[in-house]
Parts: C-alpha cells; sequence; structure tokens
C-alpha cells in the first residue's frame, strides 16, 4: 500500500464494508462453512477496558470470518495499562489486537516497534474516513501507523435541571448553552446558583473543569514537543489553575476526588448541580445516579471552544500469532460500522467523520438524561476539535497537579502554595 | 545402623574405582568399599541434597532478584524501555536529597508507631484474658483470627465507607454527635490512625494467638503460689505473665518491624493509589517506589529505594537483637 495517496480510498473502504455486509447477510450456515475451510481455527484475544460497546460487533466478526475472538476487558485504565506495559516488556502476553488510551499513547508510541505498522496490512485506506488529527496521533515518530482510532471525548456539561430550577435559573438546555458562552459565564451562573441559597455546590470538582480548560485550548499542555517541561511558561495551564482556584474561592464546589466513593454518592445523593462530561462519563453519571436519578439530569453545551478529553487507539502488538487476521479485527472495529456499533452499544463518540454524520448518530436522543439530543451536542463538538500533545511525562505531572488542586478546593492549602507545590513536583516528575 | 542406599541394584555394573585400587583384586571386595563409600558420601550430602530444593528456589526467587534490583539501581532504568546508561550512585545520591522519600519514610515510621504499640499491648491483655476459664472460649478464641482470614478486597469496600469524608460512616455518627466530620485522608495523623485500624484489625488476632500459645507453656503453679501470697491479677499479669513470655513478645516486635517496613496493602487500599494523600499524607517508602517504578517510570531510582528498604530492615533486626541480648544478660 502507498502511503498518504488520497484518490478513491472511501469508495474502496465502502466497498470493502459493503462485501463484509454482504457475508454477514449470508446464512449462519454458510458463514461456519466458510470459517471452517479458511480460518476456524484462528483464535484471536482483544484487549481493552472499560466499556468499549464491542459485544455486538465481535459477534458478527466472528460470523463474518470463522475466527473465535476472546474479549478480554479490565476494570480501571490504571490497571489496563499496567498489566499492558508488563506484556510489551515481555514480549508475551499481550493480546493480538489491545486498545491504547490517549494518555498512555505517548509512551506507547515510544515503543513503536513493539507494534506492527498498519500501513502493511491496507489500513491506509482508512485515513479518508478519521478526523484528521485522530489518524496523525495514531503514527509513531518515524512514521509508522501504530494504532487506529477508535473514539474521542468531546465535552459537554452535565446538569440537575431540578437544582436550576429550585435556584430560579433557566432549566433548557439551549437556553443555558447559549447563557454560557464562556467559563466567565459559566461563574457567574454558578454565583447566582450560590446566592439563590443553594445547599447544594454548584461543580463537583474544580479538578475537572481545570482538565477541561487546558484541553480546549489544543496544542501543547505540560510538555512542549522536545518533551520538556513548560508548565510555568504555558499560559494556558496558569488561566485553567487560577479558574479552578476562583471557583474554590467562591464557594462553589463540592470540594469531591472525581471516581472516589464520596464523589460517586455525591451523584447519587446530588450534592452538586453541574459537571463536566465528555461523552464517555454519560454512562458513568448514569450508573453512579441509578434508577432514582433518571430524568433529573440534562446535558448542555460546554464554555469556551470545544475540546476533546479522552479516546483510544487499536494496536496490533508484534508478539501477536496471527498479525494478519489481527488487523482485520482492528480494521473492522474502526470501520465506519465499527465506530457505529460501539455508538449504538456503549455511546462511545465516533472519531470517524463519516459516522458523525451519520443520521444514526446526530439524531440520537438519551433518555436518562431527560431525551437530551446526545449525538448532536457531542458530534458537533467532534467535527472541529483541537487535538494536543501530551508527552510520555504528562501523566504523571498531571497526577501531581490534580492533587494539588483538590487539596487546593478542599481547603487544606492556598493557592499560591498550592501552584508553587504543583510546579515543584511537576518538575521532579519528569527530572 | 549403617544407610546403605540403592547398593546391590545394579551389580553388573562395574562401579568407578579409585584409581590406587590393585588391579588383581577380588571382586567381592571391592564391592564392599565401594558400599561404604556411598553410604559415607550418602550421611555426609543427603542432607544438604533434601534441603537443596528450597535454596534452589530461593536463590533463583530471593538471591537473584535482590542482586538484579541493585544492578538495576546503578542505571538509568525504565519499565519498558530498558536500560538507559549506568548512573553509578547518582539514584542513591538524589534519594538523599529528596524530600519525597523522607516524609515516606516519616510516615512509614509514625504509622508503624501509632499501629504496632496499642496493637502489641491490646493483643497482649486479650491473649491473657482467653487463657483464663472463660465460657466459650474456644468460640473466643477462633474469633479472634477470623479478620485474618477475610480477603483484601472486602476490607477495601468495607474500609473505604467506614472512613469516607462525606457518606463515611464514622463521620455521619460523629455528626449526629454535633461534632465536625473528619476529613480522613488529608489530614496526615487521621489518615495515620485510620491506617493503623486497619493493620490492627486484620494482625491483632495473629498476635493474640501467639502470646497466647506462649502463656499456654506456663506453669500453672507459678500463678497459685502468687494468689496465695495475695498478688491480685494485674499484679500477676505483670510480673509473672510478661517476664515469661518476653522471647515471644520480642519475636513479634521483630515480625512487625519486618512488615512494617514494607507497608504498602492497607495504605494502597486507603488511598487507592500509590500516591497516599494528595500530599503524600501516608505515602509509605514501599508506595514511593511503586510510583517511581510503575508511574513515573523510574525504574532505576525505584530499585534504590527498595535497595534502602532491605537496608532499613537489616538495621532494625540488628537493633532489635542487640536489645534481646541484653535482656537476656540482664535477667
Amino acid at each position: 500500500m502507498t502511503r498518504g495517496r488520497r484518490g478513491g480510498r472511501a469508495a474502496t473502504a465502502m466497498a470493502g464494508s459493503a462485501a463484509l455486509l454482504a457475508v454477514a447477510a449470508c446464512g449462519n450456515g454458510e458463514a461456519d462453512e466458510a470459517g471452517e475451510s479458511t480460518g476456524g481455527d484462528v483464535h484471536l484475544v482483544l484487549e481493552t477496558f472499560g466499556t468499549f460497546g464491542y459485544d455486538e460487533l465481535i459477534s458478527r466478526f466472528e460470523e463474518e470470518t470463522g475466527y473465535t475472538v476472546d474479549h478480554r476487558v479490565t476494570g480501571e485504565h490504571p490497571d489496563y495499562a499496567e498489566a499492558l506495559e508488563q506484556n510489551i516488556a515481555a514480549g508475551s502476553g499481550a493480546g493480538d489486537v489491545v486498545a491504547l488510551e490517549e494518555a498512555h499513547m505517548a509512551k506507547m508510541l515510544e515503543q513503536g516497534d513493539a507494534f506492527h505498522d498498519l500501513y502493511d496490512y491496507g489500513a491506509g485506506e482508512m485515513e479518508e474516513h478519521f478526523l484528521d488529527w485522530k489518524w496523525e496521533l495514531g503514527h509513531s515518530s518515524d512514521g509508522r501507523l501504530i494504532g487506529l482510532g477508535t473514539d474521542v471525548g468531546s465535552l459537554a456539561i452535565c446538569y440537575r435541571w431540578d437544582l436550576f430550577e429550585e435556584a430560579g435559573l433557566p432549566t433548557d438546555r439551549d437556553e443555558l448553552t447559549e447563557t454560557w458562552q464562556t467559563w466567565e459565564d459559566f461563574l457567574e451562573v454558578g454565583l447566582e446558583f450560590r446566592d439563590a441559597g443553594m445547599d447544594e455546590a454548584f461543580v463537583d470538582d474544580v479538578g475537572q473543569f481545570y482538565t477541561a480548560i487546558t484541553r480546549q485550548a489544543g496544542d501543547a499542555i505540560y510538555l512542549n514537543r522536545d518533551d520538556e517541561l513548560i508548565m510555568d511558561s504555558n499560559p494556558v495551564v496558569k488561566e485553567a489553575f487560577d479558574y479552578a482556584a476562583r471557583l474554590a474561592e467562591e464557594d462553589l464546589t463540592a470540594a469531591l476526588d472525581t471516581f472516589s466513593d464520596d464523589w460517586n454518592a455525591g451523584i447519587q445523593a446530588g450534592t452538586f448541580a453541574t459537571m463536566t462530561c465528555p461523552a464517555w462519563m454519560l454512562g458513568q453519571v448514569e450508573e453512579s445516579a441509578g434508577d432514582a436519578g433518571e430524568g433529573l439530569w440534562d446535558v448542555a453545551g460546554v464554555p469556551g471552544e470545544g475540546g476533546n478529553w479522552g479516546g483510544s487507539w487499536l494496536a496490533v502488538p508484534t508478539q501477536s500469532e496471527h498479525p494478519e487476521e489481527a488487523a482485520e479485527l482492528a480494521k473492522f472495529l474502526t470501520s465506519t460500522e465499527g465506530h457505529l456499533g460501539a455508538w449504538e452499544e456503549a455511546s462511545n463518540l465516533p472519531s470517524s467523520v463519516e459516522t458523525l454524520e451519520m443520521d444514526e448518530v446526530q439524531g440520537w436522543t438519551r433518555e436518562y438524561f431527560n431525551d437530551a439530543p446526545t449525538g448532536e451536542i457531542f458530534a458537533e463538538g467532534a467535527l472541529d476539535l483541537q487535538p494536543y500533545y501530551m508527552g510520555s511525562g504528562h501523566v504523571g505531572v498531571h497526577e501531581a497537579v490534580g492533587a494539588y488542586i483538590d487539596d487546593m478546593q478542599r481547603g487544606e492549602i492556598d493557592p499560591e502554595q498550592a501552584w508553587q507545590d504543583a510546579l515543584a513536583e511537576a518538575e521532579r516528575a519528569v527530572r | 545402623m549403617k544407610i546403605v542406599k540403592g547398593a546391590g541394584t545394579v551389580p553388573d555394573r562395574e562401579p568407578p574405582v579409585p584409581g590406587d585400587a590393585p588391579a588383581g583384586e577380588p571382586r567381592q571386595e571391592r564391592r564392599t568399599r565401594w558400599q561404604s563409600l556411598r553410604g559415607r558420601f550418602d550421611r555426609r550430602f543427603s542432607p544438604y541434597l533434601f534441603i537443596a530444593p528450597y535454596f534452589l528456589l530461593f536463590g533463583i526467587f530471593g538471591v537473584f532478584p535482590m542482586l538484579f534490583t541493585f544492578w538495576v539501581s546503578l542505571h538509568d532504568w525504565s519499565f519498558i524501555g530498558g536500560k538507559a546508561g549506568f548512573a553509578g550512585l547518582d539514584n542513591y545520591a538524589f534519594l538523599v536529597t529528596d524530600a519525597k522519600f523522607w516524609n515516606a519514610l516519616l510516615n512509614t515510621l509514625g504509622i508503624f508507631v501509632v499501629a504496632i504499640v496499642p496493637q502489641l499491648l491490646i493483643a497482649l491483655f486479650l491473649a491473657d484474658t482467653l487463657n483464663r476459664q472463660l465460657r466459650w472460649r474456644g468460640f473466643f478464641r477462633m474469633g479472634v483470627i477470623l479478620p485474618y482470614v477475610t480477603s483484601i478486597a472486602a476490607m477495601a469496600i468495607v474500609f473505604g465507607q467506614l472512613f469516607g469524608r462525606d457518606f463515611g460512616l464514622i463521620n455521619l455518627s460523629l455528626e449526629s454527635f454535633g461534632l465536625d466530620g473528619i476529613d480522613w485522608r488529608s489530614n496526615r495523623l487521621a489518615s495515620w490512625v485510620a491506617i493503623a485500624v486497619m493493620i490492627d484489625w486484620r494482625w491483632l488476632g495473629f498476635n493474640t494467638l501467639i502470646y497466647l500459645a506462649a502463656m499456654q507453656a506456663i506453669p500453672r503453679d507459678l500463678y497459685e503460689s502468687a494468689a496465695i501470697d495475695g498478688a491480685s491479677r494485674l499484679r500477676q499479669f505483670w510480673q509473672i505473665t510478661v517476664p515469661m513470655v518476653r522471647p515471644t513478645i520480642m519475636f513479634t516486635v521483630i515480625i512487625a518491624t519486618i512488615g512494617q517496613m514494607q507497608l504498602f496493602t492497607e495504605p494502597v487500599i486507603f488511598s487507592a493509589d500509590y500516591r497516599g494523600g494528595n500530599q503524600n499524607q501516608f505515602q509509605t517508602v514501599a508506595m514511593l517506589m511503586f510510583e517511581e517504578a510503575r508511574q513515573l517510570d523510574n525504574f532505576g531510582y525505584g530499585a534504590a529505594i527498595s535497595w534502602i528498604i532491605f537496608v532499613l530492615i537489616v538495621i532494625f533486626a540488628v537493633i532489635n537483637v542487640l536489645f534481646i541480648s541484653r535482656i537476656r544478660s540482664a535477667t
């Protein structure tokens, strides 16, 4: 396959998926028979974490190809990343197709040799249907295609419309999106909410808002492309930090560390009115709030400019015994059809432009969130996202900064001190 | 009695003869000499062969990793990237100046004191109680060891809910008495106490049973004559029980020291990461080692930290041993 040539690729891709569909349309018996003769004994292992929404797609793939796919799912990403790194380092034990999460991606791309160049397996023709930056970020520094994009996480704000009503604020999602064009506006709404004498806090965790704002700016965050720490000189980081400090100073936060037990309990008990919602967060809210929270949450646009948060790639480690078939699986799961399947099963926002523009995505509403048109809200954001550079030291730095922000919102440490300490620990982390 | 293993089972094979054996010697004599040689070999070396599997495994899984860890600690080393150049003692030099290391050491020792002193004292009193005539004594003796067999995962869930800041059971009951809740993960001393509770809950029964076993070896007539002389129960406890189980107490102190220097599971469960509080309020040395090696990918520095943990354990063990021998010579 030649790289970078653009002609006629979409047509090929469509023809390809049409062919797959045609095979799928054949009776079960036929597919099984084909499997017996061609690849009946091929056994693939797919490794992912959290919820990728691949159950339905995998059985479709198994039917079409006759391969068997064992889908291993790890609940939490840190555990997943740790095991994957060990297996990659050991040279065995990793799946035939593995998911790589965005914060982990830089580190894995440095180990580019441990993964197959998917251009060798004809993935080059898929370029057309991906968001440009998602496609680009799947490459190692020497231009090999390591990962095929799965989901992206464009941003929105989840809010409790009933609490807004109690505070005498507008409850309509479009009106709110209109009201909080900027983060400054958002803070104003928060002050109104507080001054209405509400017991509940306005936001859950100022750290989440800090993260959202740094990611909206795009480009480099803590590290520049030479992996030097630029946290101190990057105005975006300080601005986001100061904004978080103001939310805390104005007493607008419930000071809950995201994903902690208290945070989960806070969602359930409704102790705060808004939170940042990347596309994948909706599932989390639904799970934590449970049946009692159904219809109380709604989704509005995010202040500021778009912004991505999260998302993954699929890669084929060189230790795989069936690279050809593994690449087939990775390509299938990241085809327009694969993206649609993941969206329908788990609301994972596609990184495929074509899928994002489909009616099935655009017209999607989410009953739990008061029938919010989440498809339209998130897809719109996804189409004009700014990519950002993370670097392999990003996780360490972000964790340190996040910890000091959390202590700041708990009132354990004043903002100036928090910034200095975070900076010192960031420097230590990337030493 | 002579142990002649396997002699005669291979009668036809010519055994190798030591070089100076005369060529024309009768076959029978050669055989008896061979048997006695084998017997001597057997007696001298078989015991070593029997314990060899342990030392072989210990060599592979104990000594080799230790030496390899030391080798790693002399390098810049990342987990998946591997060795990235010789660093000499740089990792150790950095460790001496690393505020995070000293903080972690302070936490480790602090939690040790908060957890172990009350734990051993309570275990001692508990063992003494269980050593008396009690109704359902067997039931209570079994009961104290139950926490020890509870799974750590279950423990994580239960203690996570007890020590929550906003919805934790302890804070909810404090608040119902009109007191302020405690932020268990932010306040250094509170976090130490919470972790100490987890450790003690798990290990109290273990030490109690060890003490109980030691107390049962104390002759009954000592107590009887003390009682006749009019010594109170408390006095009997301090002047008979405690001196008699002193070697056992020292044993539990050493075991606890070794365990506490490597303290990892409980604070990790409590923290849900290796950080141990936002400002590392309860990050132990072992947690720092994991954070460096796994999260920040500084394998070399992580290895240096684990070697320092080893050295510290050796130092504490030596102090303990000196302490014991002083007590022995004093009595």
